[in-house]
């Protein structure tokens, strides 16, 4: 019998509004996928098409092998940690924790049980004769962890888990969240439209734009080798600097002459990016810390001039007018520009992108 | 005094709002302190001029509630008042809680399973309550006359329930609309069927709303005079009824008598209201406070 999750053409109307469209999603047993996207992308309507929590309009959702489309939410037995925790704020949170072991018919010892060794586990053994609103926002959320993993559930669904807590909370629960999942070896679905949470706690992470899976890719592969404009943008701080220019006749192996707003630059390339013709409109993506800086100018480099510094701590982040565009530069702390000063850049090999006409990657 | 500022919350007003709020509410609250100083005056101290503050207390107001003569040279004898004391309690307390079980159910139908056209159908609920309820006085006394419900316990009943549903359904829908979806879907999630989910997980959190309905509808049908009056029979009569046959008779309006039994009439919502008000100011000032 298969395991983990299988989605297929998963699609959801709202009368005329498509929010998700032909998704296809496999999430392997122990594995961690985040749904990630801006907001309105269909990523927590897919979520909740797992759960059951919305009627599925076309598609199929299966999981251990098992069609789920017509199987009401309290058979799943799936378990979902939801954006604003919905604790249940008329019991306690003992009784909170207790209340998924209802449906598994455990005895009293047994619940007593589990709920030591979750409460030790997430740190709430001390609060745990208090109601949800005498919480804390951190603890509101391990509550709401908690509840998910008391049980055995099939797959964990986590909705946002983190928007609404600061940094610092955010930060410790991430790795606590990750310590957690990584014992329970069940499929993992996790929605954020935090690429930070998504980049740190993914296995794999599914990039979703209007109702569409753009890429689905591991935290590595996503960031870099951006399979189109839309991920290019979207993964990465500060973001990629894509840049509009226009492929110029003789290219030599492996380079690309480019014009970019009317400077004329070489950029190495790899064999599919060479055989585009002169005149093509391009987008070139370059991060920005892939980015150097030569003293002079040459063939290779884009010249701009300082305009804004920003200093981050470990790095310094430059903002360049090349002429009409803003480029963001990141550079090691020890490098010192003052604003208004003329610099040379040089883009990495094989750190540069090349996007067609449409926005998608050449390779 | 510490105490006190604690307890009264005086240290935050401060003492001139803390005497000014007590000035008002003493205005509010001086018509029933009349009356309940009233039920204890004799007959010559109610009719004094001035009217008399300090006064020897006596009991025969109360007494002549329940016992007393019907006229003059007749013996003193029972009165019947217990009955229908206990017909108002009965029929009020019986119609509340119909009404809030009705309206629970029906709110929360309205609430989370919304019918094509729901707002119409809450409108037209609604309408029942537009009309003055004189207007419908005479076809419901012909209809409760044909079916025989004239003068009945079950007649008065569904009366004063069919009364207080629409406000009923409409408060507690109100409540239910507050509460977030996320957690009942998350009992779900937990594996709890539609039943363990509206009893375990909705009800305790509109637990404010039902007290707040339940307090409003009781004060409501306790104090309701004129379906009362021509639907209820001589078994089956509330109080404020037989408080208007106490009015007139041979020597004018015995006041300490009407005092008396308006006094005791006020005893159980008072009773009910205080035992309710923890939830009842939760329910009154529910959805103001952002959450």
């Amino acid at each position: 019998m298969a395991s983990g999750i299988q989605i297929r053409q998963l699609t959801k109307h709202y009368g005329d509004l498509t929010a998700v469209s032909d998704v296809d999603l496999d999430i392997d047993d122990g594995e961690v996928l985040c749904l990630l996207g801006p907001s309105g992308c269909g990523k927590t309507t897919t979520l909740r098409m797992v759960a059951g929590l919305e009627d599925i309009s076309a598609g199929e959702v299966r999981i251990d092998g098992e069609v789920m489309n017509n199987i009401a939410t309290p058979d799943r037995n799936v378990a979902m940690a939801f954006q604003f925790y919905a604790l249940y704020p008329s019991i306690t949170v003992e009784k909170n924790l207790a209340y998924p072991l209802y449906a598994e018919h455990a005895t009293p010892d047994q619940i007593e049980q589990r709920i030591a060794q979750v409460a030790e586990r997430l740190d709430l053994t001390a609060v745990l004769k208090r109601y949800p609103s005498q919480l804390a926002e951190g603890e509101k959320q391990r509550v709401a962890v908690g509840r998910a993993i008391i049980r055995s559930p099939r797959c964990f669904l986590f909705d946002e888990p983190l928007s609404r807590l600061d940094i610092e909370l955010r930060q410790e629960m991430r790795t606590k969240i990750k310590e957690v999942l990584a014992d329970l070896s069940k499929p993992t679905v996790i929605v954020t439209h935090d690429q930070i949470e998504a980049l740190t706690m993914a296995d794999r992470i599914a990039v979703m734009r209007a109702g569409k899976i753009e890429q689905v890719a591991t935290p590595h592969d996503i960031f870099a080798a951006p399979i189109n404009t839309f991920v290019a943008g979207f993964i990465g701080t500060p973001g990629m600097n894509l840049i509009p220019a226009v492929v110029e006749g003789g290219s030599k192996k492996n380079e690309l002459k480019l014009n970019i707003d009317g400077q004329h630059v070489v950029v190495d390339v790899n064999d599919a990016a060479m055989k585009l013709p002169a005149g093509s409109m391009v987008t070139l993506g370059v991060r920005p810390r892939f980015f150097e800086t030569v003293s002079e100018v040459s063939d290779k480099t884009l010249s701009g001039v300082v305009d804004i510094i920003e200093p981050m701590g470990a790095e310094t982040l430059f903002h360049v007018l090349d002429g009409k565009r803003e480029l963001r530069v990141v550079m090691d702390r020890s490098v010192r520009f003052n604003e208004g000063e003329k610099i040379h850049l040089q883009f990495q090999p094989k750190m540069t992108h090349v996007f067609d006409e449409q926005g998608s990657l050449v390779r | 005094m510490s105490f006190f500022k604690k307890k009264y919350g005086i240290g935050k007003a401060g003492p001139g709002w803390t005497i000014f709020a007590g000035i008002v509410s003493l205005i509010y609250f001086f018509p029933v302190l009349w009356i309940i100083l009233t039920a204890f005056k004799t007959r010559t101290d109610t009719l004094s001029v001035p009217p008399k503050f300090l006064f020897t207390p006596t009991f025969d107001n109360f007494v002549s509630v329940f016992y007393r003569a019907a006229g003059t040279g007749q013996d003193a004898a029972s009165t019947g008042f217990e009955l229908y004391f206990l017909n108002s309690i009965f029929i009020a307390g019986t119609s509340v809680i119909l009404a809030l079980i009705i309206g629970t159910l029906a709110s929360y139908g309205f609430s989370r399973h919304p019918l094509r056209g729901n707002d119409t159908y809450l409108f037209v609920i609604l309408t029942t309550r537009m009309l003055p309820p004189i207007i419908a006085i005479i076809p419901i006394f012909l209809m409760f006359r044909l079916s025989g419900l004239s003068g009945t316990y079950i007649g008065i009943i569904l009366l004063y329930t069919a009364f207080n549903l629409p406000f009923s359904i409409w408060m507690i829908k109100s409540f239910f609309d507050e509460i977030s979806t996320d957690v009942e879907d998350a009992a779900r999630l937990d594996g709890s069927k539609d039943r363990r989910v509206f009893f375990k997980i909705c009800l305790p959190q509109v637990k404010a709303g039902l007290a707040a309905t339940a307090v409003f509808a009781l004060i409501l049908t306790w104090n309701e005079f004129l379906f009362a009056l021509l639907l209820t029979g001589t078994d089956t009569r509330t109080v404020p009824v037989q408080m208007a046959r106490t009015l007139g008779g041979e020597i004018g309006v015995d006041w300490g008598l009407l005092a008396a039994i308006v006094t005791m009439f006020l005893i159980p919502v008072f009773a009910v209201t205080y035992l309710l008000q923890n939830h009842l100011l939760r329910g009154v000032t529910f959805g103001t406070i952002k959450k």
